[in-house]
């Protein structure tokens, strides 16, 4: 039998060099997004919000011709595209950490991350190229239903 | 022989378990686990609302008609009332958010994580009292 001599064990308070699971701390990162991109998210969907419900005559001037015009900048393409993804990856670990607290069985867990993490790829994709591919005036649509700039 | 039994124990008093109710914990019941309890729960009513909103979103794709169509059902009356609560939860979410980081990262945001709630609150109901007012009198009122 090997004596077990204290100099063996490591310091108490030492840092370990690995982490419990995989090769970085994933829920360090995870736990660190969580508040960054909230705060983004914050100045993110407070003007979208403004803009789109309080300003004019906020949720009834809301129409294709509202959203077309908004489109045709890629100021606001670059806005609702960084809104999407952020609050879609921050929701998605949100919701990630409910599964995890309230699912006890690892074959529920298990089927309920899978469908939290399908319903994020179908949105983050459709999303995404519904801002990138989208037709301000599309042929064919009453004039009166488009932005003023399709008639020109 | 074996002495005779012992006499069964009196029923000593056993102290009663702590009651639920009541502050009987540090947590349980104060502004700490209301906070947790409405994070979780705007929360997940706003990622499910965010999946619907993309979808509806969508359909300026299919034709300028199809989206005033789907458009169109947010500006009822019932619709309006649930976006005011949208709005509301959004808010909260926001502020009670800036508080965790607050806690979290200032080494006295735990001591004033109970103020921090109730200004949560107070700048929540602020900025309600300044949106309700348009966005009701854009959903009831003229506007059209």
């Amino acid at each position: 039998m090997t004596k077990l001599d204290a100099t063996d064990l490591p310091a108490p308070r030492a840092r370990r060099t690995t982490a419990l699971r995989g090769g970085a701390n994933t829920e360090l990162i995870a736990w660190l997004f969580m508040r960054i991109s909230g705060v983004i998210l914050l100045v993110l969907v407070f003007g979208h919000l403004f803009v789109n419900l309080m300003v004019g005559d906020g949720v009834h001037a809301i129409d294709f011709a509202f959203v077309g015009g908004k489109w045709s900048e890629p100021f606001w393409q670059v806005w609702d595209l960084l809104m999407l993804w952020l609050a879609m990856i921050h929701g998605t670990n949100g919701v990630r950490t409910i599964i995890n607290d309230y699912a006890e069985r690892t074959g529920t867990r298990l089927v309920l991350k899978s469908l939290l993490y399908l319903a994020f790829v179908v949105t983050v994709v459709m999303g995404t190229l519904v801002i990138f591919t989208f037709d301000p005036c599309p042929p064919g649509s009453p004039a009166d239903l488009l932005p003023s700039f399709c008639a020109a | 022989m074996a002495s005779a039994p012992a006499a069964p124990p009196s029923p000593a008093p056993v102290p009663a378990p702590r009651s639920s109710r009541g502050r009987s914990t540090l947590y349980r019941g104060t502004e700490g686990m209301w906070s947790w309890v409405l994070h979780r729960i705007t929360g997940v009513g706003l990622f499910l609302f965010l999946l619907v909103h993309v979808l509806d979103t969508a359909m300026v794709r299919v034709s300028p008609e199809v989206y005033n169509d789907v458009i169109g059902t947010y500006k009822t009356p019932i619709m309006g009332v649930m976006e005011a609560g949208l709005v509301a939860a959004v808010i909260f979410h926001a502020f009670n958010g800036i508080r965790i980081i607050l806690v979290d990262f200032l080494a006295k945001g735990p001591r004033y994580q109970r103020v921090m709630f109730w200004v949560v609150i107070g700048l929540t109901v602020v900025l309600m009292a300044g949106f309700l007012p348009r966005h009701l009198g854009n959903v009831f009122g003229g506007g059209h």
